[in-house]
């Protein structure tokens, strides 16, 4: 038995919306796959609250694309349908890799990208893939909605820009940001399933010929908050991504990583991933093997 | 006799109940009205609780009953599933159902009785105690320094025990070598992570007594300190074993049955549930022993050791458990592994503010053979020598009597187990890829490792166990046992002990799920690989016994010398003619209903052991290091065991890989860590404890040499520890062997593995 | 507080009061006695708990009862037939070995129903990643994983 004060179920965001806004003590539950944990270890964030479930609210779940083509990834959007879905595996690879490296089976089936971003984690391994394609986030309150860049909304550990009464209800991508673009995310963990990211990785490369056109990458665990390299980014515009400039790129991806000590990893350690993912994530982008 | 059941792989009896969700596990059985309870844990590693106060606890709707130290007995009891002692200088009495003397972070220091698990949880997160705070010691030099607080009085340095083991002068085996090699090796703290939690529940029965059903692998002890710890006579305490979900040595202690009766007590007894958390298990229940070993070793320079000084300490944790024990069994399996003709072996055992280390499958020998075969590669590597030439050269050989017990080593094809192991692994092929491959980023590397254990616990403690044979109405008969099946398919093998002795097939004979020390024989339980050899001689006398008494009964009734009967597939045979006299069906119902002489048949047999045997074996690994990132890879493994003849072949595979799954973790990623600031464990839940998933274990190869041993029942020795004894040791050499330099610490996680790297590269000390 | 759901379990339909704190675990094991679904860790991790949701394998511990409303659950008591005939699968397992202490199996068999529903022919290592959610501490996973890849085989006739 959890220790949640009440549960009600939304069937829309405006409903949801609502029920949120109008009560501070109203707190979102998903998946559950955080939550439920949360409020389990007695997280005094969640102990004693009013949960508003949201993954029946119809259209929270799914992915569609306009007639622009660009892309819309529904919060409430599971981790096994992105990994499965024909869209996002056709142009959006590195998210549904990203999605499949999380928890095991069960957790996919349950857990939502909606969860996965709003739960503030740097470890959340959408969430530095969703940087490298530019993704907006859509974000509903009483006034109607808006979308934010996702490289606004965490704002430290565990704290994304989310206020009393709002609902993160989508994530969007331009067409422009993946069209001609080939990603890829590495995730580095001790175990192959079941595992939080010692430090995750996600590339996002465009190639003119044989020359890097543009260049996103972005890291999990590298600092309080999933982050671009973006002096990285820069250095390689224009470049032949030899093995030799890779290796020059691996090391000035650490002038914007924040990388510190914890039980779970040394720094020294998380600097060496942050020097060598890009490099690996970028030539499997490319196509290689990733051991450049 | 024909032999038709053992070495056949019958199925589990239990398979088709577990398989549909059918068996029953402490908490699937309905108790009626129970309560629940929550144990209230300390908030610091070391100090006294000067109050504790439980007004606000008490409000919440739905508490019964808080108990704190003040309402349970003061004597002290020992949780260690050993055998009770007639000799002094047994177990360590130095645990009281709830403390107010904190020795870990998470000790038990008050417990809620509630109507609902819920209630019992916010409760028990609103009693707040009050300390006076020690410092607290999460290293064993902490602990042993100069000055530093007893954990419990009169323990000097907080050494609990240190010992001495010698064979021969090693001081003259070190004047006769040519070569001195010394180094020092740490394994980590790790936990069993068995999948059903310690789960109880007590009430009292009709009777008066007081019932505990619990997950434990050794009812009869249970009872034993059910009496001790709770003051009462023995007998008033009845333990029931259901259906267990693992437990890998951490339910051969004693842990949570005394308080969950004395919550029974407190309410009157009336029924309490007390289950753990997967967080409480990992880190407040039982570990595995962190030890760390100096060895020092003279070679010829032939490669024939002639001295091994070996100094372990042993970290314990906050209470003695297992005591001693553990790190003093090093020096046997040292000297039956190898011939060592001059051989010093230290072991102390030390207190410390952690996680309390008690039994865990292999009781000590996972960490000694990482010690010893360490140093054997690095000799081999210092000698130029290969490693299989330098272990034949050295291992002990069978028939050899133990150095420090004098029992003979009857069966030992340690030996046998490395050749035939290297063929089947294909070490050659593999390690030509290997040397192949050293340039790269990615390198390759192979690793041997071997072990000596020992089955049970003769002649250092008591090993008696007991069976019951019943035969039913219908000719089939009913086994009952003491030991105690937890998921190793023990049951299995005794059914067919029971079987092949009798002359029937397996599935005429039947296990019990539970053991209830009302009804089942005495037997001390589930350790040292024990059951199979040790139950099982009690099985087959048993048997043999009521084969006896059924061929004497045809005899009455059926006029034929019982002299000339036997039985086979379940007919009395008149074996001068080859003639089926009748079915054990038919003579069962004259046994139980015939007006004049029925006398159902029963036997029962118990049996005190006084031998021992030796499973030996090696394992083989073959892995991949990333030297970018410090990953390892374990691309293959093997085991080749020396476990007597097998019983049943498919359950023994089963055994073995599973031992091996677990070696990968102790390897490669298990360590359970603390907060140095507070003494509070950091990864106790199963996100940051890492056991392998299905994706972590690679295919894994399993080969028995099957000699059949003179004293184990059908030749059988000991099988359930062995397989994790020697594969981490295995896979450290293989790593180091892909590095071309030593890491000597485990486990071998990508970070450690890479800073080793670093600063091997720095040129800096190679050891880590 | 309490609400009204609507759920079918193992076929057959249940309509329920429930707490609406209340866990899908704690729902069948304590409300419908369907003990065969066991709790492990409680925080997803091991997978003991496993139970399908409309054909989906979920970890019933961090799933809530009222999420079941208007859904059909499969608990291991739902895998063999009425008649007690086992499951190709759980054949399997038995006849293979998988079973130790036992105490995963019914998450494994979960898990190992809804992954040969999704991917009937899978690779020796997609059975690896679909099992990957449920933990065994007893096997080393060799002989589960035969298991399954046992009954793909003879489900493609081979």
């Amino acid at each position: 038995m959890y220790d949640f004060n009440s549960y009600t179920e939304a069937h829309s965001i405006d409903e949801a919306v609502r029920a949120l806004g109008g009560n501070p003590n109203a707190r979102v539950i998903a998946g559950g796959t955080d939550v439920l944990i949360k409020l389990r270890s007695r997280d005094e964030a969640f102990v004693g609250r009013d949960l508003e479930g949201i993954t029946r609210i119809p259209g929270l779940a799914g992915v569609s694309v306009d007639t622009q083509g660009d892309i819309t990834i529904g919060a409430a959007t599971s981790f096994s349908q992105i990994e499965n879905d024909e869209t996002i595996t056709r142009c959006l690879a590195s998210l549904g890799t990203a999605a499949g490296s999380i928890g095991g089976p069960q957790i996919r089936n349950v857990g939502t990208i909606g969860g996965n971003l709003a739960n503030g984690a740097t470890s959340a391994d959408t969430a530095a893939v969703l940087l490298t394609y530019n993704a907006s986030l859509v974000i509903h309150d009483s006034s109607g909605s808006h979308e934010m860049p996702a490289c606004e909304f965490h704002t430290g550990p565990g704290k994304v820009r989310l206020e009393q009464g709002q609902l993160l209800t989508a994530v969007k991508i331009a067409r422009a940001d993946y069209e001609g673009y080939r990603g890829s995310y590495i995730k580095f963990a001790v175990r192959q399933a079941m595992d939080i990211a010692t430090l995750g990785c996600a590339v996002l490369v465009k190639m003119d010929g044989n020359v890097i056109e543009d260049l996103r990458i972005a890291f999990g665990v590298a600092g309080p908050t999933p982050l671009r390299a973006a002096a990285a980014e820069r250095f390689a515009k224009g470049k032949v991504p030899s093995g030799k400039i890779l290796e020059q790129l691996g090391r000035i991806c650490l002038e914007d990583t924040k990388a510190r000590d914890s039980w779970r990893a040394a720094k020294a350690f998380r600097e060496q991933l942050i020097t060598v993912l890009p490099q690996r994530a970028i030539s499997q982008a490319l196509g290689g093997d990733g051991n450049a | 006799m024909k032999n038709k059941v053992i070495g056949d792989s019958v199925p589990r009896w239990d398979a088709r109940a577990k398989v549909c969700g059918r068996a029953d596990y402490t908490a699937d059985i309905p108790v009626k009205n129970a309560l629940h309870g929550k144990i209230v844990r300390a908030g610091i590693a070391h100090g006294r609780v000067l109050c504790l106060d439980i007004e606000d606890a008490l409000r919440v709707p739905g508490v019964v009953k808080i108990l704190t130290p003040a309402d349970l007995p003061k004597t002290k009891f020992a949780t260690a599933g050993h055998p009770y002692s007639l000799e002094p200088g047994g177990d360590v009495y130095d645990k009281n159902i709830l403390t107010d003397y904190v020795r870990l972070y998470g000790d038990e220091i008050a417990a809620v009785i509630a109507e609902t698990p819920l209630a019992a949880a916010v409760a028990a997160e609103k009693v707040v105690a009050r300390y006076e705070e020690l410092p607290f010691y999460l290293t064993t030099e902490e602990a042993m320094a100069d000055g530093a607080v007893e954990l419990h009085e009169g323990v000097k340095n907080n050494i609990l025990a240190d010992t001495t083991a010698s064979v021969g002068d090693v001081e003259q085996g070190f004047a006769q070598a040519d070569h001195i090699f010394e180094s020092e090796y740490q394994t980590q703290i790790v936990q069993h992570c068995h999948m059903e939690n310690q789960a109880a529940v007590a009430y009292q029965d009709a009777d008066g007594r007081w019932t505990c059903i619990s997950s434990t692998q050794i009812p009869h002890i249970c009872r034993r300190i059910l009496g001790e710890a709770l003051e009462m006579p023995w007998s008033k305490f009845r333990v029931i074993k259901p259906f267990i979900g693992g437990g890998f040595g951490n339910k051969q202690d004693v842990i949570i049955e005394p308080l969950v009766v004395a919550m029974s007590m407190a309410v009157g007894g009336r029924a309490v549930r007390l289950e753990l958390e997967g967080e409480e298990v990992l880190a407040y229940t039982r570990v595995r022993h962190a030890i760390r070993y100096r060895s020092k070793v003279g070679v010829t320079k032939d490669g024939r050791i002639t001295a091994w000084q070996m100094d372990a300490v042993s970290k314990t944790g906050a209470y003695a458990s297992h005591g001693h024990s553990i790190a003093a069994k090093g020096a046997g399996i040292l000297s039956t592994l190898y011939e060592i003709p001059n051989m010093i072996y230290r072991s102390r055992t030390v207190l410390t503010n952690t996680g309390n280390a008690g039994a865990m499958r292999g009781y000590g020998v996972p960490q000694i053979t990482f010690a010893i075969e360490a140093m054997t590669e690095k000799i081999c590597s210092a000698l130029n020598m290969d490693s299989f030439e330098f272990r034949l050269k050295n291992f002990k050989k069978e028939g050899a009597p133990h150095p420090l017990n004098g029992i003979p080593m009857a069966t030992n094809k340690v030996a046998d187990c490395l050749t035939q192991g290297k063929a089947a692994f294909g070490w050659d092929g593999k390690m030509a890829a290997a040397l192949g491959d050293k340039g790269g980023i990615i390198r390759r590397g192979l690793g041997v490792a071997a072990f000596s254990y020992a089955t049970a616990v003769y002649p250092y403690s008591l090993e008696i166990a007991g069976c019951r044979l019943t035969m039913n109405q219908d000719g089939t008969v009913k086994m009952m046992v003491g030991a105690t099946e937890i998921g190793q398919g023990s049951d299995t093998g005794l059914i067919q002990i029971a079987a092949e002795t009798l002359g029937v097939p397996a599935e005429m004979v039947y296990a019990e799920a539970v053991t209830d020390t009302d009804i089942a024989p005495f037997d001390t339980g589930c350790y040292a690989s024990r059951q199979i050899y040790v139950t099982g001689m009690a099985v087959a006398k048993a048997a043999q016994e009521l084969k006896d008494k059924i061929c004497r009964a045809a005899e009455q009734f059926y006029k034929i010398s019982s002299q000339v009967l036997d039985i086979e597939d379940a007919y009395i045979i008149n074996t001068t003619t080859g003639d089926r006299v009748a079915s054990l069906g038919d003579l069962a119902l004259y046994t139980y209903y015939d007006k004049a002489r029925a006398r159902t048949l029963t036997a029962e047999v118990s049996n005190n052991c006084h031998n021992n045997s030796y499973p030996m074996g090696v394992t083989f690994a073959e892995v991949e290091v990333d030297t970018q990132t410090g990953v390892v890879t374990l691309l293959s493994m093997l085991n080749a065991h020396d476990s007597g003849v097998i019983i049943n072949p498919l359950l023994a595979e089963g055994q073995v890989e599973g031992g091996m799954g677990m070696g990968v973790g102790f390897a490669l990623g298990e360590d359970l860590f603390y907060d140095t600031k507070t003494g509070a464990p950091l990864n106790n839940n199963l996100l940051d404890y890492k056991i392998p998933t299905a994706m972590d274990v690679p295919e894994l190869g399993v080969l028995f040499v099957q000699p059949v041993d003179p004293y184990g029942p059908f030749g059988a020795k000991g099988l359930g520890e062995p397989p994790l004894c020697s594969p981490a040791a295995a896979i450290r050499n293989a790593v180091c062997q892909a590095l071309g330099f030593e890491i000597d610490s485990l486990p071998l996680t990508p970070g450690k593995v890479f800073a080793a790297i670093a600063a091997h590269r720095s040129g800096g000390e190679a050891n880590v | 507080m309490r609400k009204a759901i609507n759920v079918e379990v193992n076929g057959k339909a249940h309509e329920m009061f429930v707490d609406e704190r209340l866990s899908l675990l704690e729902l069948l094991r304590d409300e419908l006695q369907l003990t065969g679904t066991k709790q492990g860790c409680g925080v997803g991790e091991c997978g003991a708990c496993a139970v399908l949701v409309d054909g989906k394998a979920v970890d019933s511990c961090i799933y809530l009862a009222v999420w079941a409303d208007s859904r059909k659950v499969t608990t291991i008591e739902g895998i063999a037939a009425t008649d007690g005939t086992l499951s190709d699968i759980q054949e399997s397992f038995v006849e293979s070995g998988a079973i130790q202490c036992g105490f995963c199996t019914p998450g494994l068999v979960i898990a190992a129903t809804a992954l040969l529903d999704q991917q009937p022919e899978p690779s020796r290592a997609q059975i690896r990643r679909g099992l990957s959610g449920n933990l065994c501490r007893c096997t080393g996973y060799s002989k589960i994983i035969d298991a399954v890849e046992n009954v793909a085989k003879t489900r493609n006739g081979g």
